[in-house]
């Protein structure tokens, strides 16, 4: 009888430990992991531009799209950004 | 007089060559990546010693990518100089134009950069980062810029530069360089070498760096430089340095600007204003080499700058600064004033 109320009770604790991280994954919204990835890339964007750029001058006030990619080559070559740095900064950008 | 058929030939051939090239690369310009112009604006005002010179300038810059891997650069100066007669107290003015650098710019690999034309000479940080009027805190350029930089800041010939190295913690870049030696008067340069290598920490915002120059005129002279920068995130200081050696005298620069209020809530007026602070000293070790000038004061002299600056929205500028300055030729004041715009426009629509 013992044993049994033991295994019920194991079963049972199982079931709500698999409830919980069925309920868990569930809170999570289907497209949570490309947003992260994009949150992540954003950062290491901003820090990136805040790393180089920002270090001889202020960002300014309006960067038309058509002319970043052009910037951030001069950039690329005038403050030797990395390739990496070079592509963060753009998708920071947001372009 | 007439020309052989083959210069004939090449002469109608060339010009179909060069459009067909020239449109292949602007086929392959990414839509962010049109050529853009920027036109930096400014008055300066500058008051030394009691003689007042004004200054209006223009600094156009053009910058053109060309396909994937080529870009081309250039910036010219135009200004007009009022300046004060010390006997007459009358104003005499001239024109000035120049061109700061036009140059070639091929992205080899993800580490090497090559670059052929004229450029800036990439000793210490001053020359290649604040020349450009719209940049810097303080309106006078250092003391020590002439250490290194011979003959005017500027070089014909070619350089290699780039990241060698970086990961999250450290980037390590190098620039070599070499010049020709011209006479030409827009591209005035002497036979050099140099080279710059620098650490860059970037979360501390920390970068340590040296340079070298060889000067390989009739004297050869050498200059080395060491330069530090130091722009902390949580803090709202900005310390920017240099130190400069040569035969006949060396010298230093340490500024300090605080952003006492950007990024930190506030009144939006408040965030633009900026305190500055910068120390220099030079020491001449030896008188100039005849024909040869470091371009360094011919005693020793120590300057003290004191400014206020006004940045609005990154493109507009007001910089003002007092600075008094200590040398066995005479001590003097010097008040500084400028007022500088930046415009940044792509110079075609391009598509969206």
């Amino acid at each position: 009888m013992k044993i049994q109320a033991k295994f019920a009770a194991l079963l049972l604790s199982a079931a709500v430990g698999v409830c919980a991280v069925c309920a868990a994954s569930q809170d999570q919204p289907p497209n949570q992991a490309p947003r992260r990835k994009a949150a992540q890339q954003q950062d290491r964007g901003e820090r990136a531009f805040k790393a180089n750029c920002s270090r001889c001058h202020k960002p300014p006030e309006q960067l038309s799209p058509r002319i970043a990619g052009t910037v951030i080559r001069h950039m690329r070559v005038r403050a030797s950004l990395s390739a990496d740095d070079e592509q963060a900064i753009l998708k920071y950008l947001g372009l | 007089m007439s020309l052989s058929p083959r210069i004939v030939s090449a002469k109608t051939w060339l010009p179909r060559i060069a459009a067909i090239a020239f449109l292949g690369c602007g086929l392959t310009i990414a839509a962010q990546d049109t050529p853009l112009f920027s036109v930096g604006a400014g008055f300066f005002s500058d008051t030394s010693g009691g003689l007042t010179t004004l200054q209006p300038a223009i600094a156009p810059v053009l910058v053109a990518p060309l396909g994937k891997y080529l870009l081309v650069e250039s910036r010219g100066d135009f200004r007009e100089i009022y300046a004060q007669n010390g006997a007459s107290n009358e104003y005499h003015s001239h024109f000035f134009a120049s061109m700061a650098f036009a140059q070639l710019d091929i992205i080899a690999s993800r580490h090497i950069t090559i670059v052929g034309g004229k450029f800036l000479v990439p000793f210490g940080t001053y020359n290649e980062r604040l020349t450009p009027f719209w940049i810097p805190n303080f309106q006078g350029g250092p003391l020590i810029y002439g250490i290194g930089t011979k003959p005017g800041g500027a070089a014909n010939g070619g350089m290699a530069r780039g990241d060698l190295y970086s990961n999250r913690d450290v980037q390590l870049s190098y620039v070599v360089c070499f010049s020709g030696a011209s006479n030409i008067h827009d591209l005035q340069s002497a036979r050099t070498f140099g080279d710059r290598i620098s650490f860059f920490f970037p979360r501390q915002r920390l970068e340590i760096g040296t340079s070298y120059q060889r000067y390989l005129e009739q004297t050869h002279l050498n200059s080395e430089g060491v330069h530090l920068w130091w722009l902390p995130y949580r803090l709202p200081v900005e310390v920017r340095s240099d130190y400069a050696h040569t035969q006949t005298s060396h010298g230093y620069w340490l500024e300090t600007a605080f952003p006492l209020f950007a990024g930190r809530g506030g009144h939006r007026l408040l965030a633009g204003l900026q305190p500055a602070f910068r120390m220099q000293q030079t020491f001449r070790i030896a008188p100039n080499i005849a024909g040869e000038p470091d371009g360094l004061p011919a005693v020793n002299t120590q300057e003290a700058d004191f400014g206020l600056d006004y940045v609005a929205h990154g493109d507009m500028r007001l910089n003002t600064s007092y600075s008094r300055s200590f040398s066995a030729n005479g001590n003097k004041n010097i008040w500084d004033a400028s007022l500088t715009y930046r415009f940044l426009f792509p110079m075609w629509r391009g598509s969206k």
